[in-house]
C-alpha cells in the first residue's frame, strides 16, 4: 500500500510537470483531468473520503467539462497551441 | 506640446492606458515611435535603427523568459521553505490538537446526532461558514450569467448549430445506461451526508454532472419544461433563504447556538441529525443547479 502511494505521488508530481510543459491545450486539460483522479485515489489514502468524492466530482468531472467548452468557444480544441 | 495634432505622438499616459486596455501592445506603439523619429532622418541610419529595435526586441524576449524562471524558481523555493517549517506531520502537541477538535471528535456524535463528523462541523458547528460558501458559489453563477447570458437578438444560428451537431449513437445509448444511476447515487450521497462521507456538496456535483451528461446527449428541449431560467433562479434563491433562515441566525447570537426544537434521533438513521438532513438536501440543490448552469451558459448562453 505504501508503495502503491509512492507510485501515485510520483504520477501526481509528473502529471503536474506535463500540464504546464504540453505545446497543445486540449492535452493539457486531459492530463490536469488525470492529475484530479489520481488525487481523489490520493485523498482516500489520506482518509478524507469526503474529499475524494469531491475531488473526483468537481476536479475530473465539471471542471474539465467547463474547459473543454472554453476551449470549444474561443476555437482552439484542434489547434490551440501555446506557440502562435 | 499638442498631441492630438499629430497620431503619431501620443503622450506616455496615453500610451500606458492603451496598453492597459489591450488596444496596442507597447513593443508596437514603441515601434511607431522610433519610426516616427528617424522618417526625417537619412535612409543609412534607419537601417541602423531597425537593427537595433529587433535586437531589443530579442533582449526583452530574453529578459522576459529569464524573469519568469526566476520568479517561479523563488515562489517555489518560498513554498518548500515554508513546507519545512510547518510542525512535523503527526505530533501531538501541534497547535490543531487543541480542545476544540477534541471536543467534535468525543461529544460531536451526541450534540448533534451525525455520525458523519465533517457534516456536524460544516453543517451544525460551522454551519454559517459554509453558508457563506454557497453564497460565493451562488455569486459566481451570477457573475457566468452576467458575462455569458445572451439575449435574443445576439443568438445567431450557427453559434446553435456548433453545439446541437455533434451527438453520436453512441453518446445517446452510455447517456441512457449511466445517466439514471448517476442521479441516483447523488441522491444517495446528498441524503446519506451525515451518515457516510459525502453531503450536499459532493452529492450536488454528481447531480449536476448527470444533468450535464443528459442535456449533452439528448439536449435540452426536454429538460428545459423542468429547469428553465425561472425555476432554477427560484429553487436556488429559496434553498438559500431557507439556509438563511435556519442557521443566519449566528450572525447576531455570535457562538451561542440556539436549542433547535427539531429532535436529534438516533445517530445512524437517515432521519437523524436535526437540521442537517434539510440543510445538505438545499446546498445539493443549489449546487446542482449551478453546476447545470454554468454548462448551459458555457454553451447556449442562456438555461
Amino acid at each position: 500500500m505504501r508503495i502503491l502511494e509512492y507510485v501515485l505521488l510520483i504520477f501526481l508530481i509528473l502529471c503536474a510537470i506535463g500540464a504546464t510543459v504540453s505545446k497543445r491545450l486540449l492535452v493539457t486539460v486531459i492530463i490536469f483531468m488525470a492529475y484530479s483522479t489520481v488525487m481523489a485515489v490520493i485523498w482516500l489514502f489520506l482518509e478524507a473520503p469526503d474529499l475524494a468524492i469531491t475531488e473526483a466530482a468537481v476536479g475530473a468531472g465539471v471542471t474539465s467539462i467547463l474547459f473543454f467548452l472554453t476551449l470549444k468557444k474561443v476555437d482552439s480544441i484542434n489547434k490551440g497551441t501555446r506557440e502562435k | 506640446m499638442d498631441y492630438k495634432s499629430d497620431p503619431n505622438k501620443i503622450g506616455k499616459w496615453e500610451r500606458f492606458f492603451k496598453w492597459v486596455n489591450g488596444e496596442d501592445s507597447i513593443d508596437s506603439v514603441w515601434e511607431k515611435e522610433m519610426r516616427s523619429k528617424i522618417t526625417g532622418k537619412r535612409k543609412k541610419r534607419r537601417k541602423t535603427i531597425e537593427d537595433t529595435i529587433e535586437r531589443i526586441n530579442s533582449y526583452s524576449k530574453k529578459i522576459y523568459i529569464i524573469l519568469s524562471v526566476f520568479i517561479t524558481v523563488v515562489y517555489i523555493g518560498i513554498l518548500l521553505y515554508t513546507v519545512y517549517e510547518l510542525p512535523e506531520h503527526g505530533n501531538p502537541l501541534n497547535p490543531a490538537n487543541n480542545e476544540v477538535s477534541q471536543r467534535y471528535i468525543e461529544h460531536g456524535v451526541e450534540e448533534t446526532g451525525a455520525l458523519n463528523i465533517v457534516s456536524a462541523m460544516i453543517l451544525d458547528y460551522r454551519a454559517f461558514d459554509t453558508f457563506g460558501e454557497t453564497v460565493v458559489l451562488f455569486t459566481a453563477v451570477i457573475c457566468v450569467a452576467i458575462l455569458l447570458r445572451r439575449t435574443d437578438e445576439d443568438k445567431t444560428d450557427l453559434e446553435q448549430d456548433s453545439f446541437k451537431s455533434d451527438r453520436g449513437d453512441i453518446l445517446k445509448f452510455a447517456a441512457r445506461l449511466v445517466f439514471p444511476i448517476v442521479v441516483l447515487y447523488g441522491i444517495y450521497v446528498i441524503i446519506n451526508g451525515h451518515i457516510s462521507p459525502g453531503g450536499g456538496f459532493a452529492g450536488g456535483t454528481i447531480i449536476g454532472a448527470g444533468l450535464i451528461l443528459y442535456s449533452a446527449a439528448f439536449g435540452d428541449e426536454k429538460i428545459k419544461s423542468i429547469l428553465n431560467y425561472k425555476s432554477i433562479t427560484v429553487t436556488t434563491v429559496s434553498c438559500l433563504l431557507i439556509y438563511f433562515f435556519s442557521k443566519g441566525y449566528s450572525f447576531f447570537t455570535g457562538g451561542n447556538h440556539i436549542e433547535s426544537v427539531i429532535p436529534k434521533g438516533t445517530p445512524g438513521n437517515i432521519l437523524s441529525g436535526g437540521l442537517i438532513l434539510p440543510l445538505n438536501i438545499c446546498v445539493g440543490i443549489v449546487v446542482a443547479c449551478t453546476m447545470y448552469g454554468f454548462y448551459s451558459y458555457f454553451t447556449k448562453g442562456d438555461i
